[in-house]
């Protein structure tokens, strides 16, 4: 059974198209990427798949119910593109309230928040305010948050973006072991060699998916050598 | 548990905020009690000149309520008038009282014309009437016939500013659309803010009234339960409001532009001013501001001391404007999630 299904979706915001008949399907365990420029309608595919956002067209399924459903919200973690944090609060503060929002309590709920925050190593920052955090220390805090409920599949909208290298290869270490552990990861991203990590990548384009394939596969599809090469190719050339 | 989680969130967060703290608890007293003080003080004693009268009759007047000088000549008098001296001179011609006024301020005019009538009645050897009050009495001073209306106002005015900012700020942050990622109810996001900001509001509510009656001295005949009641009910009133038309701002700033829309126009129709010279059609547009309903039973039940049965229709109706806002509320929280 697939994670989630998209069957040709459209969306509309007023007269403008954002997404035209994307069809799509991720598997359980992989690493799917969405990889497209800003405005091109990643993170709107995101929410018709989280159920924040509903379609005009076509139908969106996750772990096989029909989206959007309240009860499937608590079957993924999500990560959201800026840092949704209270910053006058401090991280432990911050996850307790998410952890609560998630139905978990008392030793359970401390027990998860030590687990979650020892993948993002930021344990020994759990009583620092946000407001402290660097930006590298929110984006973690933010995938220490998703974690908290243990879900088997995780959206991460732009999970690096504004990390520098050093960070981003820590966070992949995080996502590359949580996939070894069954969890299926549904990321979106406009940079390129991030894009190679994925097992699976969703070219997107001006709300149109141009291709769907593995990193090697994208690449021998268009006969290019690099995955900005093919992006250009399955996109329909450049545009002037 | 996930209402309770916001509401102990939001709880955490406003401690955190000591300003904001000091807004929602230290300016309403601090306004009523200038408010006091403008309002409260001694009475404003007219200057009145006296021209061309004759020096038994200028005894036999006795004013005391004003302060009197006395100019030989009328032109003499019109010319400290001008000069801002004088509030008004008094003159006998022909046999005929005269009064010319200064005029620019109505308040100092219509004192002027009591302090001479009171005068020249007690010459006429009119009998003084006994005056008697059905509810406050010679001493209630203005401060005391508007201050119910005042702390109810601040009170709605405070928590309507706050719950509005808080909530946009909760969307501009992208913290509401991270909190719609997870299981939360729409209704126990309404539920929560209601929880988290009702515990400020009635520590608030509590703190307003308790100032005004023991401190400030505001005249107050009815239960202070009834009260607080009446109070909180209006700053739940503005909550719901502050938060539905959040959902319609985007920026701090839209938030203010409410202001003169949604609060200025409340004042007026909340009974600070007298609106029986109003066209009838107009009055009526006070049905549908929730302050009208708090001020009259807050003015109820502390000049006139009425229990509850006879507010009853205010309470309800204020607990029908916040049900009405907080449903709209959910409603409105469709806009940040399709369920």
């Amino acid at each position: 059974m697939h994670v989630v299904d998209v069957l040709s979706v459209t969306r509309r915001f007023g007269a403008k198209t954002v997404l035209k008949d994307v069809t799509l399907s991720v598997e359980r365990g992989e690493i799917f990427g969405l990889l497209g420029p800003s405005g091109s309608g990643k993170t709107t595919l995101i929410k018709l798949m989280t159920g924040i956002d509903k379609s005009d067209e076509g139908t969106v399924r996750m772990l096989g119910e029909q989206m959007p459903k309240l009860a499937m919200l608590q079957r993924f973690g999500y990560m959201a593109q800026s840092d949704a944090l209270y910053q006058e609060l401090t991280a432990l503060e911050n996850l307790q309230f998410f952890a609560s929002l998630y139905g978990l309590s008392g030793s359970r709920r401390k027990e998860r928040i030590q687990a979650a925050m020892k993948v993002v190593d930021l344990l020994d920052h759990l009583n620092k305010p946000v407001a402290a955090y660097s930006g590298g220390m929110k984006r973690r805090l933010s995938l220490a948050i998703s974690l908290l409920h243990e879900p088997e599949l995780l959206i991460l909208d732009e999970p690096t973006v504004g990390i520098d290298p050093v960070l981003r290869q820590s966070i992949w270490n995080e996502l590359t072991a949580l996939k070894e552990r069954g969890t299926t990861i549904i990321l979106t991203t406009h940079v390129m060699d991030e894009a190679e990590k994925c097992d699976r990548i969703g070219l997107i384009r001006n709300g149109e998916l141009t291709a769907v394939d593995s990193p090697e596969g994208l690449k021998s599809a268009s006969g290019t050598d690099s995955l900005e090469q093919a992006f250009i190719v399955l996109g329909g050339g450049v545009r002037a | 548990m996930r209402t309770r989680a916001l509401a102990i969130r939001i709880i955490r967060q406003f401690l955190r905020d000591k300003r904001t703290l000091a807004l929602l608890f230290l300016a309403p007293l601090l306004v009523l009690t200038l408010m006091h003080f403008v309002f409260n003080g001694q009475q404003v004693k007219p200057h009145i000149g006296v021209a061309g009268i004759a020096p038994q009759m200028y005894e036999s007047l006795n004013i005391k309520d004003a302060n009197l000088t006395s100019y030989d000549n009328q032109k003499d008098a019109e010319k400290a008038l001008k000069n801002g001296d004088l509030d008004a001179v008094f003159s006998i011609v022909n046999g005929q009282p005269a009064i010319l006024m200064e005029g620019s301020d109505p308040a100092v005019s219509r004192s002027v014309i009591l302090v001479l009538q009171k005068a020249l009645q007690v010459n006429l050897n009119v009998p003084k009437p006994n005056v008697s009050y059905l509810h406050g009495g010679e001493d209630l001073s203005s401060f005391d016939s508007f201050g119910p209306v005042l702390i109810g106002f601040f009170s709605f005015f405070f928590v309507f500013l706050l719950a509005g900012v808080a909530f946009l700020r909760e969307r501009t942050t992208g913290t509401l659309e991270r909190l719609m990622a997870t299981p939360i109810r729409r209704s126990e996001v309404v539920g929560g803010y209601l929880l988290g900001f009702g515990v400020f509001t009635l520590l608030q509510a509590s703190l307003i009234a308790w100032y005004s009656i023991s401190v400030l001295g505001m005249y107050m005949v009815g239960a202070v339960g009834l009260v607080l009641l009446v109070n909180l009910l209006l700053t739940l009133t503005a909550l719901t409001l502050g938060t539905l038309l959040s959902s319609y701002a985007r920026s701090e700033f839209q938030i203010i532009q409410f202001i003169p829309i949604v609060i200025v126009p409340q004042v007026f129709f909340s009974g600070l001013f007298n609106l029986d010279a109003m066209e009838p059609w107009l009055q009526k547009i006070s049905y549908a501001m929730p302050l009208y309903y708090g001020a009259d039973a807050m003015r109820s039940i502390m000049i006139r001391g009425e229990a509850f049965s006879d507010i009853q229709l205010d309470i309800f109706v204020l607990l029908g404007f916040s049900i009405l806002f907080a449903l709209l509320n959910i409603l409105a929280l469709k806009k940040q999630r399709a369920i």
